[in-house]
């Protein structure tokens, strides 16, 4: 746990989270509809969605699949035994009156996350992940005074992840919720879309003196959005804190995030102490899932983005921060492989990944699978720059041209706009000779001790190189020629 | 063929049809007349003249064609829990008033294949809830046998359609005796198969984890040719057995070892439960059950005494799981999606609670409120949990008695059919009368009721039949035999 | 174990059933009842006895049958919807949802 558990205003913050996975299977988890997202309303909606009498659920294989890869990817046990149960309550977005989901016996108990907040490595423990079925939506749009329910969504499988409340701070909460948001994705059991709630943040807090017992917990429910989630645990543990020193108890509420005024506030909805009257769904008996199966998944599974990135760093010597960046998500780490076998040139890579590649990502939305540069023109871009063909200012330009699709050919590109550094040395000496010729008085204050003398000789022999000449190699000779 | 077309079975009639000695829309007619004439005793709860019509005129197309299925063109019904595209489903509920269901109970759809003709939905106890049809919230079942009584339930409606002679058989639901009460209370053949072995897809559910499809009629060779039809895995139902449809009625004529000819149940052990004849049980019960075991010791059965000894422990325990699970199975009518909502209300809430309060019946409240209860925090334990693990030792006791036999006989039911109207003022009362039904549908065992004769008043006893899981093939052959060598399945209410 | 009248309500309200005044009286008595049948099943030992939650595992392990993630239905709305009390635009309304 974290050894400078930052307390707020003297207070020691505790915090857990939930987070509510949507599977990306095809079908629905207890029938044969579309998981699509964005159809119009009911038309994913199957009798046995709507739960008309006479209906019954019938597990999806998938949903079990990518909770069996969870548990490996998390170092959990995955239980041979698990049982389904009801929740009951009611609610217009949840048809049958019950939500058939797992309670004593979940499919996956244990495991843990890894994740960095700045340079410190923490490690939270997960209590279990458990699958249920996921409930349609309200929509509050007035229907002369009234809700519309679509229940399209109701049935999609979740996966529900929830963590010991070991977090000290929104800040480990975050980095805790990307990590596990990036997993979700790697393993491809996700497709991480948080605008379409395909990743939901459910996060419990709660706050003592240190050295007390565990204060009475409140839950922020739904937050799907990273930034909102920071700006929500902060603003209720100030709350929380004012409340006990006024004087008032923490009541246990499910409270809700409103971005527009940063605060939160109990759900209107009181629960009568929500008694879901769990028990075993006798439509469903026990999943059991034997070992050949979990061998066969875990056989199946992708290298895990901390394994790998030990990898980089071992075997590529990338430093811990680059590997933990190239590991970010899949397609960027095989993005980088491809590109460091094709050149050998593992730290360049990363630094164009990084740097130029990332920052176009980001500005143009889009993600490494649809960047125009290839991983082999990347590699090939690399490759010219550690021949001497071109200088790094020389790539930026190439890069561009890459990028914005003027040309598909490297070389190509250096030929037609020119940029081939020269790296003919006789022909270097004879102009830099000229230079100095041509610049006698920067050469008196060099040797009169000016550093900043030599940058406008260097300067001035660039130009009379029109750039081509390799900076290095000019640096060199001048430094040789002026003696220094 | 001398006898009434009302008056034949299920197999005569497979076998008329095909003979073209009648077609099936002249069988229609007559019964659907029959229908008609005998609104009064509230068997059905719909009727579709020009649907049955339709179905008989193209089962007689396939007869026709020369297709040679046992079933095609016979009529039938089904009890009103079973969920139909082309007829409403009610569950004898207010809550369902002209519900249409977008499709078929996989057990209806697989008897409209085998070519069957549905005349209606048939009355019952409101979502299975009951063992005298008194608790349909449409109107009463009578008893043919004596109108003043009750025919049983829930499967009230089925039992009376086929012991008035309405229609040749008919489908009801069992999860407390459902089939076997009120078959036994009129006077028919009724069997409720092993857990499993018909799909629950298209059965509105009461509690899953005891509700079973089964056949009521007038014979055990008419019972076996329906579930051969309506038997089978069906990969809508995860709770439905892997095996392939069965033909029963193979099972059932198929000769024990060691038979004979005036033998045909030489070798076959029958356990009564010394539990299953209390010092309570009704003389004219135990009279009428006795001289039915007397007639299959006749046949050739050995008589063993067994135990059952957790057989009274079954009533509270059915009464706490029953209750719970059809507590969160009705937790689906909300007037959200489907069925009944009420026309006033103030917010959501409101509408709930008055929707559902004038939806259901009072007895469906009463198992309501005790299945929430029983679930509900802190009474868990005690309760519903206990009730699961002594379900586990009754399904036990079962197997220890089923060491010593292969089937296991004993009343359906401690008295004939009562009046109507005895069992209002005391629900409790009526829920004691099902001690001997409960541990069966408890372990999930096969049942029968065979009829034995007559008691008091002159209504019929039935004699209860359990087998061992999926002995249905066992529980038929020795009905069958049976009912080869005695008329009390051939006896009918006066007037039919 | 004998129940109240408060037991009554707050079971009504957890099962979303509006009961009378009358109703829930004549409902205590009938429950009481109920439960004092069942309190025999209390006092037997189940120590070491599993739960039989479905029948047939009572004699053989009963274990979960899944199905292939395949999409299988198709559009169905205007024939599932033909027995809802409230539609528009494709959607069942219901009085306003309160959070």
């Amino acid at each position: 746990m974290s050894k400078n558990s930052q307390l707020v205003r003297g207070y020691e913050v505790v915090i857990g989270l939930e987070n509510h996975v949507q599977l990306s299977t095809v079908s629905k988890i207890f029938s044969g509809s579309s998981t699509a997202f964005g159809a119009a309303p009911n038309t994913q909606a199957s009798a046995v969605d709507l739960a008309l009498p006479g209906t019954l659920p019938v597990l999806n294989r998938g949903a079990v699949e990518r909770a069996i890869r969870f548990g490996l990817a998390v170092g959990a046990k995955v239980a041979p035994l698990s049982i389904f149960a009801r929740k009951n309550y009611f609610y217009p977005d949840l048809p049958k009156g019950y939500q058939i989901s797992q309670y004593e016996i979940p499919v996956v108990q244990g495991g843990q996350i890894e994740f960095f907040v700045g340079d410190e490595k923490k490690v939270v423990k997960l209590t279990r992940a458990h699958l249920e079925e996921d409930a349609g939506k309200s929509l509050h749009e007035d229907y002369h005074g009234q809700s519309g329910i679509d229940l399209n969504r109701a049935g999609t499988p979740l996966l529900e992840i929830v963590s010991e409340p070991e977090m000290r701070s929104g800040a480990e909460a975050v980095e805790y919720a990307r990590t596990l948001h990036a997993l979700v994705m790697w393993l491809g059991i996700c497709d991480g879309n948080m605008q379409e709630g395909s990743f939901r943040c459910d996060v419990n807090v709660s706050v003592r003196k240190p050295g007390e017992p565990f204060g009475t917990r409140r839950e922020i429910k739904n937050l799907n959005s990273f930034r909102y989630l920071v700006d929500a645990v902060n603003y209720e543990v100030n709350w929380q804190i004012d409340q006990i020193e006024d004087g008032l108890e923490i009541q246990q509420a499910t409270v809700l995030y409103n971005p527009d005024t940063g605060e939160t506030r109990a759900m209107r909805t009181k629960e009568d102490a929500a008694d879901y009257r769990y028990f075993p769904d006798p439509d469903l008996p026990p999943l059991m899932i034997g070992a050949d199966w979990v061998e066969r998944v875990r056989g199946e599974m992708p290298e895990l983005p901390t394994v790998m990135a030990a990898r980089f760093q071992q075997a590529d010597g990338l430093p811990a921060y680059d590997a933990t960046m190239m590991t970010q998500s899949l397609a960027m780490a095989r993005f980088y492989e491809a590109a460091r076998e094709a050149c050998g040139a593992p730290k360049l890579v990363a630094n164009w990944l990084m740097g130029e590649v990332s920052r176009r990502l980001n500005t143009e939305e889009r993600s490494i699978e649809d960047a125009p540069v290839t991983p082999a023109l990347l590699a090939a871009l690399i490759q010219r720059i550690q021949d001497g063909t071109i200088s790094n200012n020389s790539a930026k330009q190439v890069f561009d041209a890459l990028w914005t699709g003027q040309g598909t050919d490297v070389d190509a590109i250096i030929e037609a706009k020119d940029l081939k550094q020269s790296n003919d040395t006789g022909e270097l000496e004879r102009i830099l000779d000229e230079v100095l010729a041509a610049n006698t008085k920067s050469v008196e204050e060099f040797r009169a001790g000016k550093e900043k003398a030599f940058n406008a000789l260097v300067g001035q022999a660039m130009k009379a190189t029109k750039g081509k000449a390799n900076p290095a190699a000019v640096n060199e000779l001048l430094k040789k020629k002026l003696g220094a | 063929m001398s006898a009434p077309l009302h008056q034949l079975g299920v197999a005569e009639l497979g076998r008329a049809l095909r003979a073209k000695t009648v077609s099936s829309t002249e069988l229609t007619q007559h019964l659907l007349a029959r229908v008609a004439a005998a609104k009064d005793l509230g068997a059905f709860l719909h009727v579709d003249e020009d649907y049955a019509l339709a179905r008989a005129k193209d089962a007689d197309a396939r007869l026709a064609r020369g297709e040679a299925g046992a079933l095609i063109g016979v009529p039938l019904a089904h009890k009103d829990i079973f969920v139909t595209r082309d007829m409403p489903t009610t569950a004898g509920s207010r809550m369902l008033e002209g519900y249409l269901s977008p499709f078929d109970a996989t057990v209806v759809d697989r008897l409209n294949a085998a070519g069957t003709v549905s005349l209606g939905k048939l009355n019952c106890d409101e979502f299975a809830m009951g063992s005298a049809t008194e608790n349909s919230a449409y109107f009463k079942a009578l008893n043919p046998w004596d109108r003043t009584r009750v025919p049983g339930g829930s499967s009230g409606g089925s039992a009376v359609a086929v012991a008035a002679g309405l229609v040749p058989a008919t489908t009801g639901t069992d999860t407390g005796g459902s089939i076997r009460q009120p078959a036994s209370f009129s006077g028919i053949t009724g069997i409720k198969p092993t857990y499993g072995v018909c799909s629950r897809y298209g059965m509105i559910a009461f509690a899953s984890s005891l509700d079973q499809a089964g056949v009521m009629a007038r014979s055990a060779e008419d019972c076996a040719l329906l579930l051969s039809a309506m038997s089978g895995f069906d990969e809508r139902d995860a709770t439905s057995v892997q095996q392939p449809p069965q033909d029963f009625h193979a099972r059932m004529l198929a000769a024990r070892e060691g038979a004979t000819a005036a033998q045909p149940l030489k070798g076959l052990r029958i356990g009564l439960p010394k539990e299953f004849f209390p010092a309570a049980l009704s003389p004219d019960v135990n009279g009428a059950v006795r001289a039915g075991l007397a007639e299959l010791e006749k046949l050739g059965a050995t008589l063993v005494d067994v135990s059952l000894p957790r057989t009274e422990l079954a009533i509270p325990v059915y009464y706490i799981i029953a209750p719970a699970e059809a507590s969160s199975n009705l937790s689906r009518f909300d007037g959200v999606k489907f069925g009944h909502r009420a026309k006033d209300y103030s917010n959501l809430i409101d509408m709930y609670e008055k929707t559902r309060a004038e939806g259901f019946g009072a007895e469906v409240k009463r198992r309501i409120m005790i299945g929430s209860y029983v679930l509900s925090h802190g009474y868990y334990d005690a309760y519903y949990l206990q009730a699961q693990k002594l379900r586990r030792m009754i399904a036990d006791d079962f197997q220890q008695a089923f060491q010593q036999c292969d089937l296991i006989a004993g009343p359906v039911a401690p008295t004939v059919a009562w009046k109507q109207g005895e069992g209002a003022d005391d629900p409790v009362k009526v829920y004691l009368a099902d001690i001997f039904t409960l541990p069966g549908s408890l372990a999930g065992l096969p049942g029968m009721s065979v009829p034995v004769g007559l008691g008091e008043g002159g209504m019929p006893v039935g004699l209860q039949l359990l087998g061992n899981y999926f002995q249905e093939g066992t529980l038929l052959h020795a009905a069958h035999a049976l009912q080869q060598a005695t008329d009390w399945h051939r006896l009918t209410p006066a007037g039919v | 174990m004998a129940l109240t009248h408060d037991d009554v309500s707050r079971i009504a309200k957890l099962a979303r059933l509006e009961l009378s005044g009358d109703e829930q009286a004549a409902l205590l008595p009938q429950l009481n009842g109920f439960f004092s049948i069942v309190e025999q099943m209390s006092a037997v030992d189940t120590s070491g006895v599993d739960p039989l939650y479905t029948p047939l595992s009572a004699v053989q392990e009963v274990a979960l049958r899944l199905r292939e993630d395949r999409v299988t239905e198709t559009d169905q709305r205007a024939l599932n919807q033909r027995s809802a009390p409230a539609v528009e635009d494709g959607l069942f309304l219901v009085p306003k949802v309160i959070e």
